[in-house]
């Protein structure tokens, strides 16, 4: 579904992300782990269009997405979240979620005017998807609250609906798990999941949490310094030499 | 001064704050909904007062051909002269636009400033366009004949009030649907809008022509009540600050609040004049000055102790269909 062919970038002497080249099946919860520093955001970053690559080829579903400007690559189905939360502060829960839908009628000034009735009724629909996506995670009790105004694993949910809301075919999370309170994160967990099998959305996501990692991802991606160190499932990395090394140093062996 | 006289002073201060009122909600677009820090109003007032002035009088023939230079005069009704600036200033913001929305903030409120300075020093120094520093004269009024030209002021004051509330509720609609949505979401992240799939390049653009062509209006409606303008008029104090002190005082976010803060901050303008006619002779002539002063004291208390302005931004601003 997502290949990356030999992507690099770097930032002045820097060189964060190192002749990577990994892939992301179809439907699979795939996790992506590795050390700081290890170039991991900086890949989902390059992946979603926040930076260019220096040089490699990104494939999402057989089309070169490389280059391509963050909306575009929207468009092409694809959503990511971020490591800390980028809700827009000032606005409501319920607007959050309902800015999501691509190319509504009504984000066209002139239609605003001038179409009026199909931009409400539009609207409408939306509106009411909206408070169904609130309700499957369980924040629709705060749809009129500031997004602001919510607690660090709140928003993590309010990350999860908005990715519900887009109808992508794949989302990349930045580690979902951090900040967010065991119940919490078993709800997550649990939603990930649904997602993934009833919606059909491919995950790829980044986690430092070795349990979630374990509980969910299949397979397990490891990088280190800026490129892939090893890929499995998590009981093969579990046992993997070179993550071992990577990770805590070699002298533990 | 009698009862009348009263009267007719109360309407002319209600016209110029109407005037100010449609900046304050050019200004709430660009900058209350969407965060372009944009301190070059004056900019598109001076351009939307001459664009009208060029458009609705006649270029100059004979001996008075002389003294009035002016590129081109195309006598024709106020309304077109309304519209003309609405559009010059539209394409003009869009050619502003290319290069300065892909800066950060800071930067498109420098790139504004410095380009409202220069369009005024433009009009100053190039005769030939639109007679440098004497300016022009004689524009036309809408229904003039309808009244004794003494009570002109008051069909103008309904004319102002008309305009001020049609493009209130033309920017109401767009700002409660899902285009001021997106423009919102782009004040509050930038990044997370784009990578929610909107275009924010465009958005931001659409802000600041729509708003640059309500300030155009407004530049218009200012020309065709005084009648006359010179590039002097268009200062960063009367084109620009003090209008940013209007909409923050009466409420960045807040399109009633833009008008409210228009009122009230005129009315405490002209207030301080009358204050300042008390002043000790030695001080008089330095009473704008303390005008001035007054203006940016009361902007610094409301920025510490109510930075919402006097309404604020309304909790849920997506309302089209309640």
């Amino acid at each position: 579904m997502l290949e990356i062919k030999e992507v690099e970038k770097s930032f002045g002497g820097l060189t964060a992300v190192c002749d990577c080249s990994l892939a992301v099946q179809e439907g699979s919860i795939t996790g992506l782990i590795g050390p700081n520093g290890a170039g991991k955001t900086t890949l989902f970053n390059v992946i979603t269009g926040y930076y260019k690559p220096d040089r490699g080829n990104i494939i999402f579903q057989g089309q070169n997405i490389d280059g391509l400007l963050p909306h575009q690559i929207f468009q092409k189905k694809m959503y990511r979240t971020f490591q800390i939360t980028r809700e827009f502060a000032q606005m409501t829960v319920l607007e959050n979620v309902m800015l999501m839908p691509d190319q509504q009628i009504g984000e066209k000034l002139w239609n605003t005017w001038f179409r009026a009735s199909s931009v409400r009724k539009q609207e409408k629909v939306i509106q009411e998807k909206a408070l169904d996506v609130l309700e499957f995670v369980e924040l629709i009790d705060l749809k009129d609250e500031y997004a602001g105004s919510l607690s660090g694993g709140q928003k993590k949910l309010l990350e999860l609906a908005r990715s519900m809301m887009a109808e992508p075919k794949m989302v990349l999370l930045d580690e979902p798990g951090a900040g967010v309170n065991p119940t919490l994160m078993r709800k997550l967990i649990a939603n990930i999941k649904k997602l993934c099998e009833e919606k059909k959305i491919t995950f790829f996501l980044i986690e430092h949490d070795m349990d979630l990692v374990m509980n969910l991802c299949n397979p397990v991606i490891v990088m280190s310094e800026g490129k892939k160190l090893a890929e499995g499932t998590p009981d093969e990395i579990k046992k993997d030499e070179r993550v071992l090394e990577a990770y805590l140093g070699g002298q533990y062996r | 001064m009698e009862i009348g006289g009263i009267i007719a002073y109360l309407v002319s201060l209600a016209i110029m704050a109407g005037i100010y009122a449609v900046f304050c909600l050019g200004l709430n677009i660009q900058w209350g909904y969407t965060g372009l820090f944009n301190i070059g109003i004056a900019g598109f007032f001076c351009i939307g007062a001459y664009a009208t002035a060029l458009i609705t009088t006649p270029k100059p023939t004979g001996m008075y051909a002389h003294y009035v230079q002016q590129i081109f005069g195309l006598n024709l009704p106020f309304i077109f002269g309304l519209l003309g600036a609405a559009i010059i200033c539209g394409v003009i913001a869009f050619l502003i636009g290319i290069p300065t929305l892909k800066l950060g903030e800071d930067y498109l409120a420098i790139a504004t400033l410095g380009i409202a300075e220069t369009f005024r020093l433009i009009f100053n120094n190039e005769h030939w366009l639109a007679n440098g520093p004497r300016g022009l004269m004689g524009l036309p009024q809408p229904l003039q004949g309808l009244v004794d030209p003494r009570h002109y002021n008051y069909i103008y004051l309904i004319v102002v009030v008309i305009i001020m509330v049609l493009i209130y509720l033309s920017i109401e609609r767009a700002i409660r649907s899902p285009w001021g949505r997106v423009l919102r979401a782009v004040r509050e992240d930038e990044v997370s809008a784009g990578m929610s799939g909107k275009d924010i390049f465009r958005f931001k653009m659409q802000s600041l022509v729509f708003g640059a062509m309500v300030m155009g209006i407004g530049g218009a409606l200012y020309a065709h009540y005084t009648k006359a303008i010179s590039p002097d008029v268009f200062t960063p104090l009367y084109g620009t600050f003090i209008i940013w002190v209007m909409l923050m005082a009466g409420g960045s976010g807040n399109n009633k609040g833009a008008i409210l803060g228009a009122y009230v901050v005129w009315g405490i303008w002209i207030g301080a004049k009358f204050m300042t006619d008390f002043l000790p002779y030695t001080l008089k002539a330095r009473a704008p000055y303390i005008r001035f002063l007054l203006v940016m004291i009361l902007l610094e208390i409301i920025l510490i102790y109510r930075p919402q302005g006097l309404l604020g931004e309304e909790k849920k601003v997506s309302k089209l269909i309640e």
